[in-house]
């Protein structure tokens, strides 16, 4: 009942123009340049690893990957471990200023990065993190710390406050209950925390571009590089992006039912 | 939901607090200091009052003209996305097969924009879109129109717009999908007895309860769009001319291309203080939203 007419063409059509500039990207990455650049071919007629080879076993660019990766997972375990008792404590508990707070949080996550791309790299530059993955593992943390904490803040309030009452009866400390009482019950929430995280500090560009110059540069400010070079390497610009999408692709199987409430900061 | 008063609870909140308050109040201090001084470079500084202040909302300055074209430019297009994406978005999520495998596999496929980096999101438009080697332009200009997003404004206009299509239409979607599920069946049932149309189990059932989703869904695009800056930078380079610069790229270039500081620094503040008060309406609509969801889970 609740569809319209029509549907499956609508879904379908929809769905072919999310895939088909992917698949574009992909289709690229397998040919070689000549291919690219002298004929139209709706799929590689040579196929080609080459672009891929020269990825892995170029340090310039595959170090990219691994600062990307190294900044990203940072971030990730300061944001989850900071923001895991704050969400509790918003939860369960009001104090002088909660709201605010919280209020504060939610307007760091929704600031433009392009304001704070300059005084970062001063602040970051005058304590010495310049060109360092912390630098921009910090600096991520201005809007991921406030999602993770307004992401599990709707995961703590799902759990009902009479298991904080009963482990605190039967002699739990704090610390301990927290660890062995309510992280296993929220793991699933922590999860998907970490998946927001991940993914919001891996797809930005703008401060990471900023805080780096040569021993932390991330994959895409390489990728920017190429592209304003002249005399383009289609096919490994193309190689590169495929392989910047595969970690997202590959982990949002596990928080497809989870994704509107992800982007939504926790409130659907 | 009663909460008890406790204010030990701030010990819990202490790391946030200082994580967040190094990376926010402290930069800021920064900006708020630069706003008010003038540099020739040589690390020496002129104190210049509120001078940014008043050229920056000045059209007829250099400063002010380029302010308010790129914040009109970005306003634009804001209203165009909203007024394509949400009702996109809501049929899409009316489409959404209703049970089975399909509904993962569409999920997911709707996901996967989401989460591509933003760069490459641009590389990917800045392939697809070039008449000599991608798909898109190959097609339309072997149709016969003249596209190219490099030289022709409007041409760069819609690439920008249809790549925000692309990129975010999903999430509205999946928005509006995880409020479409909130539905009792019984809703449906009701309908049906009654001897609803269609359109009448949209109007009356639907839509309202889709309100606080949507109403969400339009304020994060609205934020969003309104700072976007690493897409249409790569596709278009804020050109033809400035014919695509948003407020965020006319900022970048400002503080990062010509290093004037104190310029960057007031266009950085009033530009923060339209993204605050846009968020604390989107606040008031969120922590509603959160107080109504107990009776939601309750009448499920």
């Amino acid at each position: 009942m609740h569809s319209i007419p029509g549907r499956r063409l609508i879904i379908s059509l929809f769905l072919i123009f999310l895939l088909l500039p992917i698949y574009w990207l992909v289709n690229m990455s397998f040919k070689t340049n000549s291919e690219i650049v002298t004929t139209m071919t709706l799929w590689p007629h040579q196929p080609t690893l080459e672009n891929y080879r020269r990825i892995f076993t170029d340090e310039s660019w595959y170090s990219g990957y691994i600062n990307s990766l190294t900044y990203v997972l940072i971030n990730t375990v300061i944001s989850i471990s900071v923001a895991l008792p704050a969400a509790y404590a918003f939860s369960r508990y009001r104090f002088l200023g909660d709201k605010h707070l919280f209020f504060w949080l939610l307007s760091n996550r929704m600031a433009p990065a392009a304001v704070f791309a300059l005084p970062f790299f001063n602040l970051y530059s005058a304590i010495n993190l310049f060109d360092t993955p912390w630098a921009v593992a910090l600096a991520h943390c201005i809007f991921n710390v406030p999602l993770a904490v307004w992401i599990l803040e709707g995961f703590v309030s799902g759990v009902p406050r009479e298991i904080d009452e009963t482990a605190f009866l039967d002699g739990y400390s704090f610390p301990r209950f927290f660890v062995k009482i309510l992280v296993p019950l929220i793991a699933s929430g922590i999860g998907v925390a970490a998946f927001f995280c991940f993914m919001f500090s891996w797809v930005e560009l703008l401060l990471a571009r900023t805080l780096t110059s040569v021993n932390a540069k991330p994959i895409s400010a390489i990728m920017t590089r190429t592209v304003s070079a002249s005399g383009m390497d289609w096919g490994l610009l193309a190689a590169a992006g495929v392989l910047t999408i595969i970690p997202g692709a590959l982990v949002i199987w596990f928080v497809r039912n989870y994704i509107a409430r992800g982007f939504a900061l926790g409130r659907v | 939901m009663d909460k008890t008063v406790n204010q030990r609870a701030w010990f819990l909140v202490l790391p946030v607090f200082l994580v967040v308050a190094f990376s926010a109040i402290l930069p800021l201090m920064t900006v708020v200091n630069y706003s008010m001084q003038d540099t020739f470079g040589n690390n020496q500084f002129f104190w210049n009052g509120v001078g940014w202040f008043k050229e920056l909302l000045d059209p007829s300055t250099d400063l002010g003209g380029r302010f308010l074209a790129s914040l009109g430019r970005n306003l634009l297009f804001s209203a165009i996305i909203l007024a394509i994406e949400v009702p996109l978005g809501i049929v899409v999520a009316l489409s959404m097969p209703r049970q089975g495998w399909t509904v993962a596999a569409c999920l997911v496929i709707l996901a996967l924009p989401l989460l591509i980096p933003w760069n490459v999101v641009g590389t990917i438009w800045q392939i697809f879109g070039r008449p000599d080697i991608g798909l898109l332009g190959y097609t339309l200009n072997g149709l016969g129109m003249d596209y190219n997003y490099v030289s022709n404004e409007f041409d760069a206009w819609a690439t920008v717009v249809v790549m925000d299509v692309w990129h975010w239409t999903s999430l509205v979607a999946l928005l509006c999908y995880a409020g479409l599920k909130s539905i009792p069946d019984a809703y449906y049932q009701a309908a049906q007895i009654d001897g609803a149309s269609r359109w009448a189990v949209f109007k009356a059932i639907q839509l309202p309860k889709m309100n606080r989703v949507l109403l969400i869904a339009v304020l994060l695009r609205f934020m969003d769009s309104f700072m976007i800056y690493t897409e249409p930078f790569v596709v278009t380079g804020g050109g033809p001319g400035n014919s695509t610069t948003f407020v965020s790229i006319e900022l970048v270039k400002i503080a990062l291309g010509q290093f004037d500081l104190g310029k960057a620094a007031a266009l950085s503040l009033v530009y923060n203080l339209i993204i605050l008060i846009v968020c604390w309406i989107f606040y008031t609509v969120m922590t509603n939203a959160g107080a109504e969801r107990p009776v939601k889970q309750g009448a499920a």
